[in-house]
C-alpha cells in the first residue's frame, strides 16, 4: 500500500480536521444558545454539560493540531491504532460501570430497606435501570463494535481508517452521547421507550454521529486494496445501516419546545408499542447479535489461525438472519392489544431465526477444526467459543419464549430477564471480553497477555456467574408465572401478587451472588489488562514485531 | 448455486452490498407496521375515550420520569387469571391517545391498566410516599418527595398543542384553558365555574358523563404538587371506556 499514496492525501489532510472542529463548533454554540434559554433545568443542565465537554474536545484538538507542525496524522501507510486503543479502555471502563450499576439494582429488589433512598428520588430502581441497560448495551457493547469495527476494517482491508479525522468524531460523539444519556436518566430525562429512552436531542446527536460512523466505515472499504469485502465487515456493515433506519424511525418524536427536553412521540398506543418492539428486538438483533458476530468472523479464525469454517453458510446465514429479525418484534406484544395477524407473523419469523441463528454459531464453532485443542490451551478462546455456546442457547429459547402458548406463562417474569442474561452476559460479554484480550496484546505490541491465570480465573467466575444469574432468574420466573395463574379449589385465584414477589426473594439474593461474581471477573479483566498494556508480566519479553501493516491481512473467506 | 456466485458482486461492491443490505432489512417493518396505519380495524370503536386532562398528562408524565413503566405493564393480557385479577383485559383504543403507550414488558409490581378506582386517593398516597406502610412486603421504592415537589404548571398548554399535533383531539378551548384546568381539578370547591368548564370541556370529548374527577389528591390543600398529578392519573387509568356498550363478540371488535 506504500505506492499508494496520492497527493490529497498529502495535501487535503487538514480538511477533515476543519470540517469536524467547524461541525463541533457549531453543535457547542446551539448548546450555549439552549443553555442560555432552557425551559426546564435538565435542559439547561444537559445544554451545559454539552458546551462544556464540545468546547474542552475543540480545545483538545486545538492543542493538538497545533503540535503537528506539517506532519500528516493520518499518514495513509499505517493503520490508525490510537482511536481502538481508546475504544478498549472506554469499553471497559463502562462496562465495569454498567456491571456495577446492574449489581446495585439487584440489590435494591433484594433489599429494599437498604438500599432505597427517600429522599434522592434519582437513585430509585425507575431511574437506575434505563442506566444499567444503556450502559452495558450502548456504553459497554457500542465502545466494543465502535473499537473492533475500526480494528478489523483496516485490517481486513489493508488500509488505514478513511475520513481522517472523523472517525475521532464519531468515538468522541458516541460517548459524549452515553454521558448525555446517563445523566439524562439520572436527571428524570426519558422518553420511556425501552432502550431508546434518551429524548429528542440525544436522539438527533447520536444521528449524526451515527452517520459519520456510516461514511468512515464505507470511505474505508472505498480505498481497500482487497478485492473482496470480507464477511465480518457485511455484518457490521448490515449493523451500522439497520441500527440508523431503527434508531430514526422509532425516535419520531416532536419537542414541546426547541429549548426543552421534553417531547411527545409522534405514534400512538398500538403502533407506537409495534414501533417500539420492532426496534426493540432489532436493536439485540442488529446491535447485540449481528455487530457481536463480525467480532466472532475475525477474532476467532484470528486466535485460532484457522479459516471461517463455511464460506456458503455465512452467505446464506448472514442473508436469512438480517431478513427473518427484522420480522420478529411482534413476539414482544403476544395477548396485546396489538391485531392477532402480526402477533402471530411474529411468532412465525421468530420461530425461523433459529436457523439462521445456529447457522451463525456452527460457523463460529467449527471453526476450530483442527484446533480443537485449543480450548483447553487458551482461555481466550474458550471464552469466544462459549460465548457461542450461550448465544446458541439463547437463540433456541427465543423461538420457543415466542411460541403464544410459552409466551402466556414467560412473559412479564422474571425468565424474560434469564433470558435477555444469558444472551448478554454469556454471548455479548463473553465475546466481546475475547475480543479485548486478543486485542490488547495486538495493540500495545506485547507479546502475551500480562497473565493467563487471571484470564483463567474471569473465565470461572464470570461462567459461574452466569450460571447462578440464570438459573435464580429461571426458577423465579417460572414461579410467578405458575402462581399467577394458579386457582384454589374453590375457582378463585391462589395467590395474591405481593405473595408471588416473596416467593422470589431467596432466588434474588442468589441473583446478585452471580452479578457480583461477573463483576469480579471483568475486574480482575481490567487488572489484567492494564498491566498487559503496561507490559508487565508475561506480556513483558520483547514482541517480536508480527503484524506490520503492510503484511497480508485475513484474507477472504473463498 | 447461481447465487452463491452471484454473490461476489456483492463482495465487491460495497454500495451494493449497502443497498442490499438496507432493502433486506426494512421488508419486514413495512408488511407489519405499516398497515397498522390504515386497517380500519386496528382499532376498535368505543364510546367513552377522551384526551388526558391537564393534571391527568403531567401525572402521567411523572409516571414516565419516574421509569414506573420498568417494574409496571398497563396492558391486561385476554387470560382468565388476567381478567380476574386485574380486570377486563386492555383495549387497542384505550391507549390511542398514549403519546408514548405505556404498555410495559415487565411485571415485577402488578399490572396498571385498570388501577383507577381500585384503590383510594389516601391509600395511593401513603403507598407511595412508603409502600411498605399498606404493603409490608412490597420492594417498590418510596416515592415520597412527590408530595414535596410543586408541580409545574405553566407551559402545559404547549405539550397540549404538541400533542394535537401529533394526532390528540384537543380542542382550541382545552389548550386555551389548560393551565386553569389543571389547578382546578385539584382544587376542589374553589372555584366552581372552573370546575364545571373542565368538566363540560372533557366530558364532552368523552360523550359520556363521570369520567373526570376532581379532587385534592394528595390532601394538601395548600399547594398542587406532582403527587397530585400522579395520583390523578393513577385514579383514572382504564376508566374511560363505556364496558356496558362493548361487544367483545362484534365481528367488528374481533381481530
Amino acid at each position: 500500500m506504500s505506492a499508494h499514496t496520492t497527493t490529497r492525501d498529502q495535501s487535503g489532510w487538514g480538511f477533515s480536521i476543519g470540517t469536524v472542529c467547524a461541525l463541533v463548533a457549531a453543535a457547542a454554540l446551539g448548546a450555549l444558545i439552549i443553555a442560555a434559554n432552557a425551559a426546564d433545568p435538565m435542559m439547561a443542565a444537559h445544554a451545559w454539560i454539552f458546551f462544556f465537554l464540545t468546547v474542552s474536545g475543540l480545545l483538545v484538538t486545538g492543542l493538538w493540531a497545533g503540535a503537528l507542525n506539517g506532519r500528516n496524522p493520518f499518514e495513509p501507510t499505517v493503520y490508525e491504532d490510537t482511536i481502538v486503543k481508546f475504544g478498549v479502555a472506554a469499553a471497559m471502563f463502562w462496562g465495569i460501570a454498567g456491571f456495577l450499576v446492574g449489581l446495585i439494582i439487584a440489590l435494591q429488589l433484594t433489599f429494599p430497606n437498604i438500599f432505597y433512598f427517600p429522599d434522592f428520588g434519582w437513585t430509585n430502581f425507575g431511574r437506575l435501570r434505563p442506566l444499567h441497560t444503556s450502559a452495558v448495551i450502548f456504553a459497554f457493547g457500542g465502545n466494543v463494535l465502535i473499537a473492533t469495527s475500526f480494528y478489523v476494517v483496516q485490517r481486513t482491508c489493508r488500509t488505514r481508517l478513511g475520513g481522517g479525522m472523523w472517525p475521532w468524531f464519531v468515538f468522541w460523539g458516541y460517548n459524549l452521547f452515553i454521558v448525555i444519556a446517563g445523566t439524562g436518566y439520572l436527571l428524570g430525562v426519558t422518553q420511556s421507550k425501552e432502550y431508546a429512552e434518551p429524548e429528542w436531542y440525544a436522539d438527533l446527536w447520536l444521528t449524526i454521529v451515527w452517520v459519520a460512523y456510516l461514511f468512515v466505515f464505507l470511505g474505508t472499504l472505498w480505498k481497500r486494496k482487497e478485492p473482496h469485502i470480507y464477511v465480518a465487515n457485511w455484518f457490521y456493515l448490515s449493523f451500522i445501516v439497520t441500527i440508523a433506519m431503527l434508531h430514526i424511525v422509532n425516535n419520531l418524536a416532536i419537542p414541546v419546545s426547541l429549548t426543552g427536553s421534553k417531547s411527545y412521540q409522534l405514534f400512538a398506543g398500538v403502533q407506537d408499542a409495534l414501533t417500539q418492539w420492532w426496534y426493540g428486538h432489532n436493536a439485540v438483533g442488529f446491535f447485540l447479535t449481528t455487530g457481536f458476530l463480525a467480532i466472532m468472523y475475525y477474532f476467532i479464525p484470528k486466535q485460532v489461525n484457522r479459516p471461517v469454517y463455511s464460506y456458503r453458510l455465512s452467505i446464506v446465514h448472514f442473508w436469512s438472519l438480517i431478513f427473518i429479525y427484522i420480522w420478529a418484534g411482534p413476539h414482544h406484544l403476544h395477548y396485546t392489544a396489538l391485531p392477532q395477524w402480526a402477533q402471530t407473523l411474529g411468532m412465525v419469523f421468530s420461530i425461523m431465526l433459529w436457523m439462521p441463528s445456529w447457522g451463525g454459531m456452527i460457523n463460529g464453532v467449527m471453526t476450530l477444526s483442527g484446533a480443537w485443542d485449543k480450548l483447553r490451551t487458551d482461555p481466550v478462546v474458550r471464552m469466544m467459543i462459549v460465548a457461542l455456546a450461550f448465544y446458541g442457547m439463547s437463540t433456541f429459547e427465543g423461538p420457543l419464549m415466542s411460541v403464544r402458548a410459552v409466551n402466556s406463562l414467560s412473559h412479564y417474569t422474571e425468565w424474560g430477564i434469564a433470558h435477555v442474561h444469558s444472551g448478554s452476559m454469556g454471548w455479548v460479554g463473553f465475546i466481546s471480553f475475547g475480543a479485548l484480550y486478543c486485542l490488547t496484546p495486538w495493540l500495545w505490541k506485547r507479546k502475551a497477555l500480562f497473565s493467563k491465570a487471571l484470564v483463567e480465573w474471569h473465565f470461572w467466575l464470570a461462567t459461574l456467574g452466569i450460571v447462578f444469574y440464570i438459573v435464580a432468574m429461571y426458577v423465579a420466573g417460572i414461579t410467578e408465572g405458575f402462581m399467577w395463574r394458579a386457582y384454589n379449589e374453590f375457582g378463585f385465584l391462589e395467590y395474591s401478587f405481593i405473595e408471588t414477589v416473596k416467593a422470589k426473594h431467596i432466588m434474588y439474593i442468589i441473583r446478585v451472588a452471580g452479578g457480583a461474581l461477573y463483576l469480579i471477573g471483568a475486574l480482575l479483566m481490567a487488572y489484567n489488562l492494564v498491566r498487559t498494556a503496561l507490559g508487565h508480566g508475561e506480556a513483558g519479553e520483547a514482541a517480536p514485531d508480527a503484524r506490520p501493516a503492510n503484511a497480508p491481512a485475513l484474507q477472504p473467506a473463498e | 448455486m447461481s447465487m452463491l456466485k452471484n454473490h461476489g458482486k456483492l463482495e465487491r461492491h460495497s454500495l451494493l452490498l449497502t443497498v442490499g443490505i438496507l432493502i433486506v432489512v426494512s421488508i419486514g417493518g413495512l408488511v407489519e407496521i405499516a398497515p397498522l396505519f390504515y386497517l380500519e380495524n386496528t382499532i376498535e370503536k368505543v364510546k367513552g375515550m377522551r384526551p388526558y386532562t391537564p393534571l391527568e398528562l403531567k401525572g402521567r408524565n411523572i409516571y414516565i420520569r419516574e421509569g414506573c413503566y420498568v417494574c409496571h405493564s398497563q396492558m391486561v393480557r385476554p387470560l382468565r387469571d388476567e381478567v380476574e385479577r386485574y380486570g377486563h383485559y386492555s383495549l387497542a383504543a384505550e391507549s390511542m391517545y398514549d403519546h408514548p403507550f405505556q404498555w410495559g414488558s415487565k411485571r415485577t409490581g402488578p399490572d396498571l391498566a385498570r388501577v383507577g378506582g381500585k384503590y383510594s386517593d389516601e391509600w395511593h398516597l401513603d403507598h407511595l410516599k412508603e409502600p411498605k406502610s399498606v404493603v409490608p412486603d412490597s420492594i417498590m421504592p418510596p416515592y415520597a418527595f412527590l408530595a414535596k415537589k410543586k408541580l409545574r404548571v405553566e407551559g402545559i398548554g404547549d405539550d397540549l398543542k404538541t400533542l394535537r399535533f401529533a394526532g390528540v383531539p384537543y380542542t382550541d378551548d382545552m389548550i386555551a384553558n389548560a393551565e386553569a384546568d389543571l389547578v382546578a381539578q385539584a382544587s376542589p370547591n374553589q372555584d366552581y365555574d372552573a370546575e364545571d368548564a373542565l368538566i363540560a370541556r372533557y366530558e364532552a370529548a368523552a360523550e359520556r358523563k363521570g369520567t373526570l374527577r376532581i379532587a385534592d389528591f394528595d390532601r394538601n390543600p395548600a399547594e398542587i404538587t406532582e403527587m397530585d398529578a400522579l395520583i390523578a392519573y393513577l385514579q383514572m387509568t382504564g376508566t374511560l371506556v363505556d364496558f356496558s356498550t362493548y361487544e367483545a363478540d362484534d365481528l367488528s371488535n374481533r381481530r
